[in-house]
C-alpha cells in the first residue's frame, strides 16, 4: 500500500483491470496468489517511479502479454469485438423497423357481403 | 407408435432416476470403489455435502442433467394431454433424440460408475469452495432452467416439421419456456448470491465465461417469453419466435460446451476435458445445425396474420426482442472472442468485466427506458401522445430522485443516481399501469378490481418491477460501495462509512472436516454496539485448501461485510471491511422476477387454453 492516497487509488483502479496470469479468472487486485501480490508491488513501484497509468500497464504487458489486460484493446481485429454489437443493433433496428412498417402497411381484406351480413346479424343480438 | 412415446418417456425417467439414486447411495455410504466418490468425497464430510457432492463433479452433474431432461420429457407426456397426438409425439421424439445424444455422451466419455480395482481407504474430499449449501440448490435450479429450454426447442422443431405455428402453439410453448426461465432466474441469482458470500470480497457478478454461459440462454429465453405473447395474441412474429426457441436451447448447449470443455479459463472449470468438449460440440452441431436447416427450409411458410400500427404493443415487444437478443450477442461475442483470437489471430488475450460493463450496460439502460412505454401501449394501435402525458409525472419523479441522490453524494460517479432514476422509472411505470387497469372509482373499488386482474397481469407487473429493483441494486452497489483494509491488533478499531469495527477476539476451532480461525469483530455505530460479526478463515486438510468465510450483516439499505486475512508476522490480523449498499436488492429483484414468472405461470389462461383444444379436436374428428 502506498502512503499517497491519490497514487494508491490509481494503483487500485489499474490492478482491478489486470488479470492474474496464473489464476483461473481473477484480477490481481482480488487474487490471493503470490504472483498477483508481486504484480501489485511492481505496479506500485512503477507508479512511484513516475510512470503514467499507460506506461505502468505497458510495462506489465511487455512481460506477461496482452492476456493480462481484462479490458481488451481496440487495436487490429479487436475492433470487430467492440463494433460487432453496435453494428448488429443497427441492422436489427433496420430489420425490425422494416417488419413493423410492412405490418402497418398491410391492409386487411374488407369483409365480403355475406360476412358483413353475418356480422350485422350478430351485432343486432 | 405414437402411443408408445409416453410410456417410453416415463420409463426413461424411472430408469435414469434409479441410476441417480444408486449414485447418491454410493456417495452417502462413501463407497470408495467408485472413482468419482474417491475424487469428490470423504468420510468426514457432512451428509448434506455428501448428497450435493453427487453433482459437484462432471460425471454426476451430467447424470443430473439427463435426469432433468428425462423429467421434462415425461412431464410433456403426462401434461401434454391437450396437444394434438401428432404434435405431442413429435415433441417427445425430439426430446428423446436429445436424451439419446446426452446418454451416449455419458456412456462413452463420462461414466459416473467407473470403478477402481483397489479402493483407497478414504477419499480426496470435495473442493472446499463447493462445500456450501449453495451447491445443494444452485446447480439443480440452473439445470432445470437449461434443460427446460429443451422443451421450447422440441416444440419449435415439432412445429417446423408440422409446418404450423399458431396461437395454440404459442400457448403450449409459453408455460414451458416460462418455467425454464423462472428456474434459470432462481439458479443464476443463487449462484450470484453464493459467489457474493463465499469468494470473500463480495462480488456478485464476474462476467466469467461460465456465468455468461447461463446468462445468454436467460436473455434469449426472456426474449422468447415476450415474442411468444405476440404469437399467442396477435399471430405475428411467428418465424422469429421459432428461431428464438431454437437459439435459446442452442445457447444452453453452448453453455454446456463452454463449461465442460474447459476451452475458456474460468473459476468454474471443474473436471474439464477437451475430448468431452469435442463430443458436446458434435451434439451442438447436429442439433443446432439440424434445427436451423429445418428452419431455413420451413420458416418461409409460417405466414404472419396480425396487422399492427407502428405505435403499438407489438412494436414495443419487437424492440424488447431486439434489445434482449443483441445484448445476448454482446455476451456471446465477449465470451468467445478470446477463443477466436487465439485460433485465428494467434493472440492470447482476455475479455473481462471492463468490456462487458461498457458494451452490455447500454442495452439494459435502453431496455429499462423503453419498458414502461412499450408495456403500456395498446395492442394493434396505441396512442403515444396520451401515454407520454400519463407517464410524464413518473419520469419527473424518477429524474428528481436521481438528482436528489446526485446532490446527496459527493464526488462520485453518476452511475448510482442514474440507476436510481431508471429503477424508479420502471417501478413507477408498473405502478401507473396497475392504477390504469384498476379502472375508475374510489380506492376500495379500484383495489378490488386490481386484485381481480388476471394473474398474468400481476406476473408481468411484479417481474417488471423486479427488473427495476435489480437494476437499481446493481447500480447502487457498484457506485456506492466502500471498503477498507487494515492490520488490527486485538482491541484496535477501524472506521468505515460511519461504523466502527473493533477486533475483539481471535480463536481457533475445529469443524467436522476443517480447522478454522474465528475473529470476533464488534460493529458499533455512534458508540452503540449493533452486532458482533464472526468472519472465519478455514483450512481443509484433505484438499490442502484454505477458504474465507465472510461475515455479513444483511440490511435493506446496506450490507456490512467483514473478512479476515492471514495473521501478520508482527502480530495482528488483516481485516477487510466493506459497506455494500443495496446489495440485497439485486437478488430481491431477481426473486421478484421469478415470482412474477410463477404468478404468470399459474394464470388460468395457460391451463384452460391448453385443455380447451380437446373438444375442438373431437369435433373435427
Amino acid at each position: 500500500m502506498l502512503d499517497d492516497p491519490a497514487l494508491e487509488a490509481r494503483a487500485r483502479a489499474l490492478s482491478a483491470d489486470l488479470r492474474c496470469p496464473i489464476c483461473q479468472n481473477e484480477n490481481i487486485d482480488e487474487s490471493n496468489a503470490q504472483l498477483s501480490r508481486d504484480l501489485r508491488i511492481v505496479l506500485r513501484e512503477r507508479l512511484v517511479a513516475g510512470d503514467t497509468d499507460q506506461d505502468a500497464v505497458d510495462y506489465l504487458v511487455r512481460r506477461y502479454g496482452e492476456f493480462i489486460l481484462l479490458n481488451p484493446t481496440t487495436q487490429g481485429a479487436n475492433l470487430i469485438l467492440w463494433l460487432a454489437a453496435p453494428a448488429l443493433l443497427f441492422i436489427a433496428l433496420l430489420i425490425g423497423w422494416g417488419a413493423i412498417r410492412s405490418r402497418a402497411r398491410t391492409t386487411v381484406a374488407p369483409l365480403n357481403a355475406d360476412e358483413q351480413k353475418r356480422l350485422d346479424e350478430i351485432l343486432k343480438l | 407408435m405414437m402411443a408408445l412415446a409416453e410410456p417410453a418417456a416415463t420409463s426413461q425417467l424411472i430408469l435414469i432416476g434409479f441410476s441417480f439414486a444408486v449414485l447418491t447411495r454410493a456417495f452417502v455410504q462413501s463407497d470408495f470403489s467408485l472413482a468419482i466418490v474417491v475424487q469428490n468425497s470423504h468420510t468426514a464430510k457432512p451428509l448434506l455435502y455428501k448428497i450435493s457432492g453427487v453433482w459437484g463433479n462432471h460425471e454426476g452433474s451430467m447424470l443430473l442433467w439427463v435426469l432433468i431432461l428425462a423429467l421434462f420429457g415425461a412431464c410433456a407426456g403426462w401434461f401434454g394431454g391437450g396437444l394434438p397426438d401428432r404434435l405431442r409425439a413429435r415433441v417427445l421424439s425430439v426430446q428423446g433424440a436429445i436424451s439419446v445424444a446426452f446418454l451416449a455422451f455419458i456412456l462413452l466419455t463420462s461414466n459416473p460408475f467407473a470403478r477402481l480395482a483397489v479402493p483407497p481407504l478414504n477419499g480426496q474430499d470435495l473442493n472446499p469452495l463447493l462445500q456450501d449449501p449453495g451447491l445443494a440448490f444452485h446447480p439443480p435450479f440452473l439445470y432445470l432452467g437449461y434443460v427446460g429450454l429443451s422443451m421450447a426447442f422440441s416444440f419449435a422443431v415439432a412445429a417446423l416439421i408440422e409446418g404450423r405455428v399458431d396461437a395454440a402453439w404459442a400457448r403450449w410453448v409459453r408455460p414451458w419456456t416460462l418455467a425454464a426461465w423462472v428456474f434459470l432466474t432462481i439458479g443464476i441469482a443463487l449462484g450470484s448470491w453464493w459467489a457474493y458470500y463465499e469468494l470473500g470480497w463480495g462480488g456478485f457478478w464476474f462476467w466469467d465465461p461460465v456465468e455468461n454461459a447461463s446468462f445468454m440462454p436467460w436473455l434469449i429465453a426472456a426474449a422468447l417469453l415476450h415474442s411468444a405473447i405476440v404469437v399467442e395474441k396477435r399471430e405475428a412474429l411467428k418465424s422469429w419466435t421459432v428461431l428464438l426457441a431454437i437459439l435459446a436451447f442452442g445457447f444452453s448447449l453452448l453453455g454446456t460446451f463452454i463449461v465442460r470443455s474447459g476451452v475458456l479459463t474460468s473459476v468454474h472449470a471443474f473436471a474439464s476435458d477437451p475430448e468431452r468438449g469435442v463430443f458436446i460440440l458434435m451434439i451442438l452441431a447436429v442439433f443446432l445445425g439440424g434445427a436451423l436447416t429445418l428452419y431455413a427450409a420451413r420458416a418461409g411458410s409460417l405466414e404472419a396474420k396480425g396487422v399492427f400500427g407502428v405505435v403499438s404493443r407489438e412494436s414495443g415487444l419487437i424492440l424488447n426482442n431486439i434489445l434482449l437478443a443483441v445484448s445476448a450477442f454482446v455476451v456471446f461475442i465477449g465470451t468467445i472472442w478470446p477463443l477466436v483470437a487465439e485460433m485465428l489471430l494467434d493472440r492470447k488475450l482476455s475479455v473481462g468485466p471492463p468490456f462487458f460493463d461498457a458494451a452490455f450496460t447500454p442495452f439494459m439502460v435502453l431496455l429499462a427506458l423503453a419498458l414502461p412505454i412499450g408495456s403500456m401501449l395498446a395492442w394493434k394501435r396505441g396512442n403515444l401522445q396520451r401515454l407520454v402525458k400519463q407517464l410524464t409525472p413518473v419520469a419527473v419523479l424518477a429524474v428528481a430522485l436521481g438528482l436528489l441522490a446526485y446532490a446527496a453524494q459527493t464526488g462520485r460517479s453518476a452511475l448510482g443516481p442514474i440507476g436510481l432514476s431508471l429503477g424508479a422509472w420502471v417501478v413507477g411505470g408498473v405502478a401507473l399501469d396497475l392504477i390504469n387497469r384498476s379502472g375508475r372509482g374510489g380506492l376500495s373499488a379500484r383495489l378490488a378490481r386490481a386484485l381481480r386482474l388476471p394473474r398474468a397481469e400481476w406476473g408481468k407487473a411484479i417481474a417488471h418491477a423486479g427488473l427495476g429493483v435489480c437494476l437499481f441494486g446493481v447500480a447502487g452497489i457498484t457506485a456506492w460501495q466502500e471498503e477498507d483494509i487494515q492490520v488490527l491488533a486485538l482491541g484496535e478499531t477501524m472506521s468505515l462509512g460511519g461504523y466502527d469495527f473493533t477486533l475483539g477476539d481471535v480463536s481457533r476451532e475445529t469443524g467436522p472436516n476443517y480447522a478454522t480461525t474465528f475473529a470476533a469483530v464488534i460493529v458499533a455505530k455512534n458508540g452503540h454496539v449493533i452486532d458482533t460479526l464472526k468472519p472465519e478463515k478455514r483450512f481443509y486438510p484433505v484438499a490442502q485448501m484454505p477458504t474465507t468465510e465472510a461475515a455479513i450483516r444483511n440490511g435493506i439499505l446496506r450490507d456490512i461485510y467483514v473478512v479476515i486475512g492471514n495473521p501478520q508476522p508482527g502480530g495482528g490480523q488483516v481485516v477487510r471491511v466493506y459497506i455494500k449498499p443495496f446489495a440485497n436488492w439485486i437478488w430481491g429483484g431477481a426473486m421478484l422476477m421469478a415470482l412474477g414468472g410463477l404468478l404468470s405461470l399459474s394464470d388460468r389462461r395457460l391451463r384452460v387454453g391448453a385443455t380447451a383444444r380437446r373438444p375442438n379436436k373431437a369435433a373435427v374428428l
